[in-house]
């Protein structure tokens, strides 16, 4: 770990701005960030500890939904009995991901940006793309258990590890970011995050500065919420796949289905057109494989990770037969 | 007043089954539990001394290749950095093997692996130290590495001393009713002890004293020694506590030489932990295996033949080989008999003894092949092993000291409710759930090793055990302290127990399950000896003596010890391994049952209950056992499911540095698990009668789980460990089977 100073802004606005230095990093629970500069791949000069600004509270807004602000942590998050009630697929996705003493530090924000779990990433020894910009990427060619089949580029395969993000996605969810020039505004999640392309080190479209404030969650949309995380082991790993489904039945026909999918993307991954073949349809077996069929047309796999492929398609068809039954 | 025994003979009787203090075997609780729940208990990198200083290894960023020059300016440069250690000779290339009492290889500019720590940055505080070592310029001339085991695997040398034959095994194998020939592979494994290397060491004057993690004091003192050059008695090691070994801490690591010699450059205590990436990239692993088992039998389910042939890896210079037939070659019989290891050399850490060496995986492919027979010849499994238990040693022609595997396949299976099992496989389905059961034998060698002890009995009733013996969270303090109770008729809180100190008598250390008999052992044998000056004092022969309550009796006549003990009686008593050992062939042994579900459509797998009945001579604790057995059996868990250690064939690195991604069982992963111990003594292994059991619990449990898998989902995987992916493909049609 390199040396670094420490501030602690009083406000929001003077966090953004002490931020908006390139070298500058907030710093809220710290369960990935630190490990990080354990590790020297993340070195900033300054750290701006945002971690008792408050911004801790769940509310309800005037559209019929909430607005979480960044700094809840995803322990309190999924024990809110708002969120329980309403957003049980948030609920479920929180409680499957890490273990109870990280969820009691990490908060909804950090969540968001937390970085890839790919291993190469994660040892300065290795070349990694994303890590040192062209300097190749280790994962492809290498143990890829864990890395994306969809969305990749040849430049890197990494998946975003978030749990909490992908129910979100499901959820339509919104980003509320405080810039550096005081200005506030609101992007649906998806905007967040970019695809690796040719420049896997830039992951989201925050500038420097750029606060997230809060996560607005519209209300809750009709069917029933599922989440499914498949994993390694019983709890406390990363997924290999996972499915948040929201899915509504209309006389034994669906009449609302979101779909996204964790482990398989460098970005919590939707695919609207997933959604649009199963809307209308009686649920089947042949229906599921269509969906999966859409679902991983674009697939690209290595050796260690074309296992994802089929496991994609047995989970949606499984978690999409659970979702649709007695469901009506 | 000192004593050696030697076992060279079966001993009649043991005092413990005449004492009657119902102190023994009682499954008390630990002893040193409250110091460590408080965090009292010190380690290895608790220790704090004036003036002591941080030091971080660096490890090489390239597998193979030799070192060109060391830039320090960089590192030097930064604040709090005291030193930069070098010392191309002097420094561990690799960790030592256990019992070894020579150093392990030295010599750091040639790198054999990725991670090799080759220099030491030594500043005031850890962070400072680490932010150095990161700054640490060294230049490599790379050499091409041997990396990839499978690839390698055809020019494995035989290791001469393995290769064992009896009979024509092909000629079986062609002769047979049924057969199995299969090749069962395992990955390289981590021993992943909660508390990583560490070694604070100072110098008094010409004497190192090192408070370092270790399993086996005395003789990685005289490791440490031989890699520093000083005689063992100018080297003493401390331990007091150890955070689990597992087997990585049986002999020294790099850690230590370097920690001495900063020590001694810069004249001020310093203290080495290694990272946790540290701990798998340098330290000790299992190698993996590629092992080829073959079964030959008749109808009637009696084994004709059986071979057991496996490959392993280790490092140029290393010979240690996983030597994985190491009960195949007694559990069961069949006249022709062939096993032998072979090592492929790679560039890879240290492959040495990882908890169970030998049967841990080894087990997995022999009872997994058994499990294959079983099905061939519609015989029950259990009926299957017990129609081949052998009644010698079936090359050796031995007897078995003690063997209850019978009764424990017995008892086991009526516990598991066997019975009940549906033999055909994807024939149970829970909701989306494949259910399965499987079973294996368990059976793991049990040893004696050379252990002493010094026992003082006080003038104030109180008896104080001294030796170099380490408690590495397994219950040492307190079967000691047990058997010290029972011998001499006092409370066990009235004994006082100093262990992990060179300064104490020298132990056997913790390894290979025999750490409890042996050091136990040297207890009772200076225990006794103290029985006997007290019958003296009584007047009354040994055999008449009764102690309890602090009081020695004969007939009615009683007197306490403060009248019988005016100045502390001292009495060191040491055990040696004798002809015993030579005439028998001793192990415990058990049987484990599991239950696990497969997901229909994903093929996750989940154990959900599992069974170990276990015969193992004396238990000294019934619940220290209990307990290393079921973390044994949970070891099982992350053998047969989830644990590898997984090494980047084209860069020589271990991708998954770390406990996140090193998978071992969480507790989500481990289900309720039943043990039960039957009752059993084993007169040829020492006087407690009492064999180990540190490692019997691992011993067979994954196969069983990997049995279970094959009831559950009909798919048999014989490649470890049982990932959901080696299953998704081939996984029957969740929906042709209806709940
Ligand atoms: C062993 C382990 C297992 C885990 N398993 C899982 C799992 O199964 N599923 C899962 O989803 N997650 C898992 N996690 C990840 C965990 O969820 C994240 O580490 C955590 O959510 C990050 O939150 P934090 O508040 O600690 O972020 P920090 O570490 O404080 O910050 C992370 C990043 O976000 C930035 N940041 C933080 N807050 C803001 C903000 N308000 N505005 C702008 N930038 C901000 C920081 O600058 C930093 O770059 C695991 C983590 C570990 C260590
Ligand atoms: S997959 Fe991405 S993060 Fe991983 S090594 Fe390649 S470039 Fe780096």
């Amino acid at each position: 770990m390199r040396a670094f100073d420490y501030q602690r802004p009083e406000s929001a606005e003077a966090a953004t701005r002490a931020q908006s230095g390139a070298e500058a990093r907030f710093i809220a629970g710290g369960t990935n960030l630190l490990d990080l500069m354990k590790l020297e791949i993340e070195t900033p000069r300054t750290l701006i500890d945002i971690s008792r600004l408050p911004l801790d509270g769940i509310a309800p807004t005037e559209a019929g939904g909430f607005s979480i602000g960044a700094l809840v942590t995803n322990a309190a998050l999924a024990a809110d009995p708002s969120v329980r009630r309403l957003y049980p697929v948030l609920s479920r996705a929180l409680l499957a991901g890490a273990s109870g003493q990280l969820r009691n530090k990490a908060t909804t924000g950090g969540n968001l940006l937390q970085r890839t779990r790919c291993y190469y990433f994660y040892n300065p020894a290795t070349p990694c793309n994303k890590r040192e910009p062209g300097s190749g990427c280790s994962a492809i060619g290498g143990h890829t258990r864990i890395h994306a089949i969809l969305g990749t580029s040849p430049h890197c395969i990494a998946t975003h590890p978030s749990d909490m993000a992908v129910a979100m996605m499901a959820l339509e969810a919104e980003v509320e970011i405080l810039g550096p020039d005081g200005q506030t505004r609101t992007i649906p999640l998806a905007d967040l995050y970019r695809l690796p392309g040719d420049t896997p080190h830039i992951e989201t479209s925050l500038a420097p500065g750029d606060l997230i404030t809060a996560v607005i969650l519209p209300p809750p949309p009709p069917g029933r919420q599922l989440y499914r995380k498949v994993r390694d082991r019983a709890s406390y790993a990363f997924a290999l796949v996972s499915v948040a489904a929201i899915i509504a039945m209309e006389n034994g026909r669906i009449s609302a289905a979101r779909l996204a999918f964790g482990g398989l993307a460098p970005m919590p991954w939707r695919d609207r057109e997933v959604e649009a073949l199963l809307i209308g349809e009686a649920p089947s077996p042949a229906l599921f494989a269509a969906a999966a069929d859409r679902l991983l047309a674009t697939a690209r796999t290595e050796d260690g990770n074309a296992f994802k492929s089929p496991l994609a398609r047995r989970t949606l068809a499984s978690v999409l037969a659970t979702a649709c039954a007695g469901n009506s | 007043m000192n004593i050696t025994f030697k076992m060279d003979e079966p001993v009649g009787s043991s005092l413990l089954d005449h004492t009657r203090q119902n102190v023994i075997s009682r499954p008390i609780d630990r002893i040193e539990g409250p110091l460590k729940v408080a965090g009292r208990a010190r380690y290895s990198a608790e220790f704090k001394f004036p003036g002591m200083v941080h030091g971080v290894l660096v490890g090489s960023t390239i597998p193979a290749g030799t070192i060109t020059g060391i830039n320090e300016t960089r590192a030097r440069a930064l604040p709090g950095v005291l030193a930069v250690v070098t010392d191309y000779e002097t420094f561990l290339r690799n960790p030592g093997q256990g019992l070894e009492t020579e150093a392990p290889a030295q010599g750091v500019r040639e790198i054999a692996y990725f991670g090799q720590p080759v220099a030491l940055v030594v500043a005031e505080t850890f962070e400072a130290a680490r932010n150095a070592a990161g700054a640490l310029d060294i230049a490599y001339a790379p050499a091409e590495a041997r990396l990839d085991f499978r690839a390698l695997q055809s020019e494995a040398r035989p290791k001469e001393s393995s290769q064992k034959s009896q009979g024509d095994l092909d000629r079986a194998m062609m002769d047979a009713a049924a057969s199995i020939d299969a090749v069962w592979t395992t990955p390289s494994q981590n021993s992943a002890a909660m508390e990583p290397h560490a070694s604070t060491a100072l110098w008094e004057g010409d004497t190192l004293i090192v408070y370092g993690a270790y399993q086996m004091l005395s003789s990685d003192r005289q490791q440490l020694a031989d890699a520093l050059g000083l005689a063992p008695d100018k080297v003493r090691i401390i331990a007091h506590y150890v955070g689990g070994g597992f087997g990585a801490k049986l002999g020294i690591s790099q850690e230590s030489v370097a920690a001495a010699l900063a020590a001694r450059a810069l004249n001020r205590p310093v203290q080495v932990v290694m990272t946790r990436q540290q701990v798998f990239e340098a330290t000790v692993r299992r190698s993996e295996t590629i092992q080829r088992v073959r079964l030959a039998a008749g109808a009637d389910g009696r084994l004709t033949g059986i071979g057991h042939e496996t490959i392993t890896a280790n490092l140029p210079d290393e010979d240690f080989s996983e030597p994985a037939s190491a009960s195949t070659q007694f559990l069961y019989g069949g006249e022709a008999r062939r096993f032998g290891n072979s090592i492929v050399t790679l560039n890879q850490v240290l492959s040495a003894s990882m908890r169970a060496p030998g049967e841990a995986v080894g087990m997995l492919a022999l009872e997994g092949a058994m499990d294959e027979l079983a099905e061939a010849l519609d015989i029950d499994p259990v009926e299957l092993r017990k129609r081949n238990l052998p009644p010698r040693h079936p090359m050796d022609d031995l007897p078995f000291s003690s063997r209850s595997l019978a009764e424990c396949l017995d008892h086991g299976a009526s516990a598991f409710g066997w019975a009940d099992r549906n033999p055909r496989p994807a024939n149970r389905r829970e909701g989306e759930w494949w259910i399965g059961q499987g079973m294996a034998a368990a059976a793991r060698s049990n040893m004696l090793i050379t252990s002493s002890a010094r026992v003082t009995l006080g003038t104030d009733s109180r008896a104080l055990i001294e030796t170099d013996m380490t408690d590495i969270g397994t219950g040492t303090y307190t079967i000691l302290a047990q058997i010290a109770a029972e011998m001499l008729g006092l409370p066990v809180e009235a004994i006082d127990v100093h262990l992990g100190d060179t300064a104490f008598p020298a132990a056997a250390g913790s390894g290979g399950s025999f750490g409890a008999a042996s050091a136990g052992t040297s207890v009772y044998l200076a225990c006794k000896r103290l029985r006997e000056t007290l019958a003296e004092r009584i007047g009354a022969t040994p055999e008449e003596l009764v102690l309890s309550e602090g009081m020695a009796r004969r007939g009615n006549a009683a007197k306490p010890f403060s009248e019988l003990v005016t100045e502390p009686l001292v009495a060191t008593a040491t055990v040696e391994p004798g002809k015993t050992e030579e005439n028998f062939v001793q192990a415990a042994f058990g049987a484990h049952f599991a239950e696990v579900g497969v997901h229909v459509h994903t093929g996750e797998i989940r154990v959900r209950r599992m069974h170990g009945t276990f015969a193992a001579g004396r238990i000294l604790n019934e619940k220290t056992a209990r307990s290393q057995c079921i973390g044994g059996m949970v070891f099982g868990i992350g053998t047969a499911l989830t644990e590898e250690l997984v090494h980047d064939t084209r860069l020589g690195t271990i991708v998954n540095h770390d406990l996140a991604e090193y998978h071992l069982p969480v507790h989500a992963d481990v289900p309720r698990i039943d043990v039960v111990f039957l009752e059993e003594r084993d007169h040829a292994a020492n006087p407690l009668l009492a064999k180990g059991i540190g490692e019997l619990g691992i011993s067979g449990a994954g196969a069983a789980i990997a049995n279970a898998v094959y009831n559950a989902c009909g798919m048999r995987v014989r490649d470890f460990p049982l990932t959901l992916d080696k299953l998704i493909a081939h996984l029957p049609d969740p929906d042709a089977v209806q709940p």
